[in-house]
């Protein structure tokens, strides 16, 4: 007996039930521990016996908010343009070189990607210490008089943070290389336009979404920074993250905590859903 | 004036993998040191630090702990992220498109505003600092991996196959498992990996809901690290990057044995 899916449109609405059906136990992970969770936080953010904004107030009047605020959008934007300046030249030569060059390359972005941010922080304090091996080799070869402070402090953190971050401008970058036409710039080169012309004028503004995806997934993933800056920081760092931790396990201080966190939020969607007007959001994640 | 473009090309990216590289190639001979202050190179070669972590039960109950959620992750992560994935990829409608982003949350929301969201809801149903609790967590960290993997998968796969299976007589769940199955297998088993590579990676969830006898590995680790450094650290972290390397390579594999056989 020969039986072909009914397409009628019962059968229709039948197929969309169980579809759903299919993603509801995921749905529902996802709905008990991130969608109710952090509409419990937005709540809390407005609330203090009674409705009130005077956790929001204390962000925006407090200088220590203020100031973490300040500083962690200053260090995403630092990150952002070394990852973007140091991860260009290595996206186009993996671009544009053949096998096994261009395997290579990627091979060495990917396996730090994969490494723990924990053993990577570890190896990071090892290199960067005064008596570490990064300040010896300056020592050795007579380039400072005195060890440089490189760790415990924003220089630190953002040596380790760019270092964990350059695969996702790297990886997006090169798929969007990869799709440039060489004809374009065969064409370009045929109608006499010099090498550097032709880079500016051609190559670079057809890499500029491979740009945006990886700048905003490095800005938006320093945003939410915790691990590097409590380990590298020494103190002298207070990124957003840490400031809603510590208000929650030093000062038990829901309320203050869900409104940093809740600007922190709005801040990182407000963000994607504005570059997933250009990009669709899956190819900004999917590259991962 | 091109050679000399190239030239600096190529100097700026050797410079820009070698600071990719430093890190990760420092740990190893680390973690063979006889010293117990941080020197490179060590003065002397030692298998202590590895005698440290294995002869220490605390660290082996971190260990023991970091892998059974890690498993039971995979275990269920797995399926939930696959039938999530299918469905997605079959119903193209507008509710499913929201699951679908839905589904991608956990990567788009900062982990501590995650972290303190679980710790609040494990907190009122008893979950904080119970395996159950981490697990759950792990799953919720994982989902995506695995439903971005297999949604790729789909894609290339063609459908009609299936169709051709029911309309022989197979009902949906035996047609997808002898049809559909097989062929997304490879996108499957790398969205598993990743979902492990994940759990096991986990740090910031786990130091808000994991304590007492489930403290997990990264927790230990963390805590470890900001108190005193010692080179234990080096042999575990020695330990996670090579198994990390392995899963990478077996993930990639089969990747690429998919992208092989879809030709």
């Amino acid at each position: 007996m020969l039986r072909l899916p009914d397409p009628s449109r019962r059968h229709r609405r039948r197929e969309q039930a169980l579809m759903f059906l299919l993603a509801a136990p995921a749905l529902a992970v996802i709905l008990a521990l991130v969608v109710l969770p952090v509409g419990w936080l937005m709540g809390q953010s407005f609330t203090d016996g009674g409705l009130t904004l005077a956790h929001y107030r204390r962000i925006f009047g407090e200088d220590i908010y203020w100031r973490s605020f300040a500083q962690t959008f200053r260090i995403a934007g630092i990150v952002t343009v070394l990852a973007l300046v140091l991860g260009y030249p290595v996206a186009y030569a993996a671009s544009q070189l053949r096998r096994p060059w261009n395997v290579l390359i990627l091979a060495l972005v990917v396996l730090p990607f994969w490494t723990s941010v924990l053993v990577r922080a570890y190896a990071w304090l090892v290199l960067l210490q005064r008596t570490g091996v990064v300040n010896q080799a300056l020592d050795r070869l007579g380039l400072v008089d005195e060890p440089l402070a490189l760790i415990h402090n924003e220089l630190g953190t953002i040596i380790a943070t760019v270092h964990i971050l350059l695969p996702f401008m790297i990886i997006p970058l090169t798929a969007t290389m990869q799709n440039i036409p060489t004809d374009l710039l065969r064409a370009g080169a045929s109608l006499g336009g010099s090498p550097l012309h032709l880079f500016l004028r051609i190559f670079l503004p057809l890499s500029v979404p491979g740009i945006l995806a990886g700048s905003t997934l490095v800005f938006v993933l320093t945003l939410g920074f915790y691990i590097t800056p409590e380990l590298l920081g020494g103190g002298k760092v207070t990124m957003v993250s840490m400031l809603v931790s510590r208000n929650v396990e030093l000062y038990n201080q829901w309320g203050a905590a869900s409104a940093v966190g809740v600007v922190l939020l709005v801040g990182v969607l407000a963000i994607f859903a504005i570059v997933a007007r250009a990009i669709p959001l899956d190819r900004i994640l999917g590259q991962q | 004036m091109m050679r000399l473009a190239r030239i600096a090309l190529g100097v700026s990216v050797a410079l820009v993998l070698a600071y990719l590289m430093l890190p990760l190639l420092i740990i190893a001979p680390i973690s063979f040191s006889g010293a117990r202050f941080l020197s490179f190179p060590p003065p002397s070669f030692s298998l202590r630090w590895y005698q440290e972590f294995f002869g220490n039960p605390a660290w082996m109950q971190a260990t023991r702990v970091s892998l059974s959620v890690g498993l039971s992750t995979v275990v269920l992560a797995t399926p939930l992220g696959v039938a999530a994935a299918y469905a997605i990829a079959n119903a193209r409608n507008r509710l499913m498109r929201a699951v679908h982003v839905a589904l991608m949350l956990p990567l788009l929301v900062p982990i501590i505003i995650l972290a303190i969201g679980v710790f609040f809801v494990y907190a009122k149903l008893g979950l904080v600092a119970t395996l159950p609790g981490l697990v759950l967590a792990n799953v919720m960290l994982g989902l995506p991996y695995v439903v971005i993997s297999v949604v790729a998968g789909l894609q290339t796969f063609d459908r009609t196959q299936e169709m051709v299976a029911r309309s022989l007589g197979m009902n949906r769940l035996r047609s997808f498992m002898a049809v559909t199955l097989p062929q997304i297998k490879a996108s499957v088993v790398a969205g598993a990996i990743f979902a492990f590579i994940s759990a096991m990676d986990e740090t910031i969830i786990a130091l808000f809901v994991s304590g007492g006898q489930y403290q997990t590995l990264t927790k230990r680790m963390f805590t470890a690290l900001r108190d005193e450094i010692d080179p234990t650290i080096a042999a575990i972290s020695s330990l996670l990057t090579a198994a990390s390397f392995v899963l990478v390579l077996l993930a990639m594999r089969g990747r690429q044995r998919a992208a092989a056989s879809s030709d």
